[in-house]
C-alpha cells in the first residue's frame, strides 16, 4: 500500500480490519475515473487561478491530490444514496455529476450558481444529485450526514450515506456522539475520513493520541480499515465493502483514506508546516491521476492520442465552465431577503 | 417524642400531590427504608420511603386524597415505648422549621415566601382573558393542562404525518423527564418515538440531517438549557441552510422544551434563550403562555416547513387552560394575542410572564389604570403590528421578560416602538426583566431576581406618572 508508506505519520497496528484487496479497473471504469479525477484537478486549478484574478473571494479550499477518494468512492455508490462532506467540497459535487458551470458560478458568487450566489464554496447543495453539501463548521457534517442515513433507515429504503470528513474534524466530540447513535441504531452511513495528515497547519501527530483514524470507531464497536486514498481501484474496492455492510442493515462502517492535499489548507496558507520535498515525493510517486493514467497505457486501455483528447476535452469544459461564471451576472439584489424561510 | 411524616416534595415544581395508597396500615413497624406510600404528582407515582423507625401511630390522611399540599403531615410515626396519647406533641413544630427559619438580615424586608408566591402563580381559569380572534365564537372548548396540550398536539400531528417523529432523552420509555410525551411510544412504537443518549450536539444535528432529507423531526431538549451544547446545528445547520443552498434545501424541524427558571434550580438550569434564539435570520421562535397557545402553536410549528424553537415552561406544564376540542384548531405563529383589553398603559408580555402580568392588571384596575395585556405568543416573527397599534391607543408600554434585561426582547421591544410609534409615546418605555445576575439558588434571593407581578404594577404606575 504505496501511500501507507509514504504516511510516515500513521501507524498500521495488527488488530485493525485487514484491507480490502484491491480489484483490477475494467476498461471503462479505469478511462472513466481518469477522466473524473482530471476535471477535478483541472477545475481546481482553474479556481485557484479565477482566485488569483479576484474573480472568486472568501475561503476556498482545493481539493488538488485527494481526486481518487471522491471519484472511487462515488463508484461505490447507486441512485438515491447521499453524499455530505465539509468545506473543502468541489471535488465532492464533481464526482457527484453536478455541473461545473454551476459549481464554478457559485465560486463566483453569481446568480446561476447552485446557491444562487448566497452560499460560496463552501456551501452548495443538488438533493437531485444526492449532494446535500458543502458545510463550512468543521465536523457539522457528521451528524448531519448520520441524519440523512436516519432517513434512509426510518423510510425503509437501501440507501446509504457517505459521510465525509478529514483527519481534524476527527477530534470533534459530535464525531463520537454520531458514530454512538450510528451504531446503536445501526444506521446505513459511511464515515469517510480523508486523512491528508495535516488539519490545515497541524500535523495528525501533534493533534491526534491515535493517528490510526481507521481505529477511531473501536469503542463504538464500529468496523474501519484504513485505505490508500491515492489508488481509485483501492478506494472502490474499499467502497464496494462499505457500502454493501451499511446496505446490508449492519450499520455503520469507517474508512479511512490515506491521502494528501498538494496546496495550503485554503489560498491564503503559505503550508510553511511541511517541506516542498514532502509534496514532491507524494506529487512524483503517488499521485493519483499520474497513476491512472499510467495504468491505462501500460494496459492499452487507451493510447497516447486518445488520452490527449480526454484531456483537451476536459479543458474545455472547464474554460467552458470559468467563462460562464465570469459572466454570469451577480443575484439580483431582491435575493437578497428571498428563501430565508419557506 | 413522635414524629411527623410530611408530605414530600419530589420535584423542584411540585406543591401539592395526591396520597395513592399507604402500604403500611396503623400498627404496622416501620424501619428505615421501608417503602409506606405511593404519592401521585403530576409527572409520576413514587414511592415513599420511610426515614425513621418506630411503628405507625396513626395515618392522618387517607389514602386517595388528593391535591396534598408539600409539608402537611401524613402520619405519625411512635417511638418504642410511646402511645398514641403521646401523638399531640407530635403537632406542627418540626415541619414549620424551614419556612420558619429567619432569613439572612440583609434580605429581611424579602422574607422567603416561595411557596406563597408559587400559590400565586397564574392560574389561568381565575383570571378574564379576552377572546382569541383565532378561535371562532362557540367552538367547544375542553379544560387542560399545558403538559396534555402539548401531549395532544403531537400526537394529531403524528397521526396526520408519518413523516413526523420524537426524539430526546427520556421521551419514550421513561414517558418524557416532565411527561409531556406520555402515551406516545405506547400509540407510535419506537420507530416513531425515540429515546436518544444524553448527547445534544449530536443528536440535534442528527435531527437536522433528518429534516434536510425531508423527514419532520420534533426534537426534545430536557431544557433548553441543555441545548446550548447543540447551538450549532441549530443555528448554523437548520436556520442557515435554506437560504445558503439558494432555497433548494428547507428545514422542516421543531426543537423544543422548557425554557427559563424552573424553580430552585440555580444559574445553568434556569436561563432564559428568548432573545437568543429571537436574533437569528432563518428561525422561528414560538413561546406559549396558555395551553391553547400551546396546542395551537405546536401543530402550527410541526406543519411549518422552518425550523422552530419552541420555548416552552416548566411551571406551567400543571397549569390548566381551556383549550378548542377541535384537532384542526390552530394558531398562526407570528401573531400576538391582546389576553386583556385596557387604554392606560400597554403591557407585553411572553410565556409564563403573561400571567404575571395579567395579575398586575388586575391590581393595577383596582388603583385605577386600565392596562392593556399583550400575550407575544412568537418572538420571531415578530407581532410589530398588533403592538404598536396598542401604544398608539395607550400611548405607554412596559415589557415584560424572565431573561436578562440586557439585549433582550424588552430592548427590542423598544427599538421598534421608537421606529414606529415615537410620536405616540407619553413616555419612556420602561422594561421589566431578570436582574443581570445569574440565577441564585436561595429561595429568597431566586424570588429577587425574578420578575414578579409587583414589578409590573410599579412600571406601570411609574409609566402612567403615578
Amino acid at each position: 500500500m504505496p501511500a501507507a508508506k509514504a504516511n510516515s505519520n500513521t501507524q498500521t497496528s495488527d488488530d485493525q480490519a485487514p484491507s480490502t484487496p484491491l480489484v483490477e479497473f475494467s476498461k471503462e471504469q479505469d478511462l472513466s475515473a481518469y477522466q473524473t479525477m482530471l476535471t477535478i484537478r483541472r477545475f481546481e486549478e482553474k479556481a485557484g487561478q479565477m482566485y488569483g484574478m479576484g474573480l472568486i473571494g472568501g475561503f476556498c479550499h482545493l481539493y488538488i491530490g485527494q481526486e481518487a477518494v471522491v471519484v472511487g468512492m462515488q463508484m461505490a455508490l447507486k441512485k438515491g444514496d447521499q453524499v455530505i462532506t465539509g468545506y473543502r467540497d468541489h471535488g465532492h459535487m464533481i464526482a457527484c455529476e453536478m455541473d461545473p458551470k454551476g459549481v464554478m458560478a457559485e465560486l463566483t458568487g453569481r446568480a446561476h450558481g447552485y446557491s444562487k450566489g448566497k452560499g460560496g464554496s463552501m456551501h452548495m447543495f443538488s438533493v437531485e444529485k444526492g449532494f446535500y453539501g458543502g458545510h463550512g463548521i468543521v465536523g457539522a457534517q457528521v451528524p448531519l450526514g448520520t441524519g440523512l442515513a436516519f432517513a434512509n433507515r426510518y423510510r425503509g429504503n437501501d440507501n446509504v450515506t457517505l459521510a465525509y470528513f478529514g483527519d481534524g474534524a476527527a477530534n470533534q466530540g459530535q464525531v463520537y456522539e454520531s458514530f454512538n447513535m450510528a451504531e446503536l441504531w445501526k444506521l446505513p452511513v459511511v464515515y469517510v475520513i480523508e486523512n491528508t495528515r495535516y488539519a490545515m497547519g497541524t500535523s495528525s501527530t501533534r493533534s491526534s493520541a491515535e493517528t490510526n483514524l481507521s481505529r477511531r470507531g473501536i469503542s463504538f464497536k464500529i468496523p474501519g480499515e484504513q485505505v490508500d486514498g491515492m489508488d481509485v481501484r483501492a478506494v472502490k474496492a474499499a467502497g464496494d465493502k462499505a457500502v454493501a455492510w451499511c446496505r446490508a442493515g449492519k450499520g455503520p462502517f469507517i474508512l479511512e483514506m490515506l491521502t494528501y492535499r498538494y496546496r495550503g489548507h485554503s489560498m491564503s496558507d503559505p503550508a510553511k508546516y511541511r517541506t516542498r520535498e514532502e509534496v514532491d515525493k507524494v506529487r512524483t510517486t503517488h499521485d493519483p491521476i499520474d497513476m491512472a493514467r499510467a495504468r491505462i497505457l501500460e494496459k492499452k486501455f487507451a493510447t497516447e492520442e486518445d488520452l490527449k483528447k480526454i484531456d483537451a476535452g476536459v479543458r474545455d469544459l472547464i474554460n467552458e465552465a470559468a467563462e460562464f461564471a465570469t459572466h454570469d451576472p451577480e443575484p439580483d439584489p431582491s435575493e437578497l431577503f428571498t428563501e430565508i424561510y419557506r | 417524642m413522635p414524629t411527623n411524616i410530611l408530605m414530600p416534595a419530589l420535584s423542584p415544581t411540585m406543591e401539592k400531590g395526591n396520597l395513592a395508597k399507604w402500604l403500611k396500615k396503623e400498627g404496622d413497624t416501620i424501619k428505615s427504608g421501608d417503602i409506606i406510600a405511593e404519592i401521585e404528582t403530576d409527572k409520576a407515582t413514587m414511592e415513599v420511603e420511610a426515614s425513621d423507625e418506630g411503628t405507625l401511630g396513626k395515618i392522618l390522611v387517607a389514602e386517595g386524597t388528593q391535591d396534598v399540599a408539600v409539608n402537611t403531615p401524613i402520619a405519625v410515626i411512635l417511638n418504642d415505648g410511646e402511645d398514641a396519647s403521646a401523638m399531640s406533641a407530635a403537632k406542627p413544630a418540626q415541619q414549620q422549621k424551614a419556612a420558619e427559619s429567619a432569613p439572612p438580615a440583609a434580605a429581611k424586608s424579602e422574607a422567603p415566601a416561595p411557596k406563597e408566591e408559587k400559590t400565586a402563580a397564574p392560574q389561568a381559569p381565575a383570571i378574564d382573558v379576552a377572546a382569541d380572534p383565532d378561535i371562532p365564537e362557540g367552538t367547544e372548548m375542553v379544560t387542560m393542562t399545558m403538559r396534555e396540550a402539548l401531549r395532544d398536539a403531537m400526537a394529531e400531528e403524528m397521526r396526520r404525518d408519518g413523516d413526523v417523529f420524537v426524539m430526546g432523552e427520556e421521551v419514550a420509555e421513561y414517558q418524557g423527564a416532565y411527561k409531556v410525551t406520555q402515551g406516545l411510544l405506547q400509540e407510535f412504537g419506537d420507530k416513531r418515538v425515540i429515546d436518544t443518549p444524553i448527547t445534544e450536539h449530536g443528536f440535534a444535528g442528527l435531527g437536522t440531517g433528518a429534516a434536510l432529507a425531508g423527514l419532520k423531526p420534533i426534537v426534545e431538549f430536557m431544557t433548553f438549557n441543555f441545548a446550548m451544547q447543540a447551538i450549532d446545528q441549530i443555528i448554523n445547520s437548520a436556520a442557515k441552510t435554506h437560504y445558503m443552498s439558494g432555497g433548494q434545501m428547507t428545514c422542516p424541524i421543531v426543537f423544543r422544551g422548557p425554557n427559563g427558571a424552573a424553580s430552585r434550580v440555580a444559574a445553568q438550569h434556569s436561563q432564559c434563550y428568548a432573545s437568543w434564539y429571537a436574533h437569528v435570520p432563518g428561525l422561528r421562535v414560538v413561546a406559549p403562555w396558555s395551553a391553547a397557545d400551546a396546542k395551537g402553536l405546536l401543530k402550527a410549528a410541526i406543519r411549518d416547513p422552518n425550523p422552530v424553537i419552541f420555548l416552552e415552561n416548566e411551571i406551567l406544564y400543571g397549569q390548566s387552560f381551556d383549550v378548542p376540542e377541535d384537532p384542526e384548531f390552530v394558531l398562526p405563529i407570528g401573531k400576538a394575542k391582546v389576553e386583556r383589553v385596557g387604554k392606560d398603559v400597554t403591557i407585553v408580555a411572553f410565556s409564563i410572564m403573561v400571567g404575571k402580568a395579567l395579575q398586575a392588571a388586575e391590581e393595577l384596575a383596582k388603583q385605577g389604570i386600565d392596562a392593556e395585556v399583550i400575550n407575544l405568543r412568537s418572538l420571531r416573527p415578530f407581532d410589530t403590528e398588533t403592538i404598536v397599534a396598542s401604544v398608539k391607543k395607550t400611548n405607554r408600554l412596559v415589557s415584560v421578560e424572565e431573561g436578562w434585561p440586557f439585549a433582550g426582547i424588552g430592548s427590542e421591544l423598544a427599538a421598534i416602538v421608537m421606529e414606529h410609534a415615537f410620536d405616540w409615546l407619553d413616555a419612556p418605555v420602561k422594561r421589566v426583566a431578570g436582574l443581570d445576575v445569574p440565577l441564585p439558588y436561595a429561595a429568597n434571593l431566586e424570588k429577587l431576581a425574578l420578575p414578579q407581578s409587583s414589578h409590573i404594577v410599579e412600571a406601570a404606575r411609574a409609566v402612567c406618572n403615578r
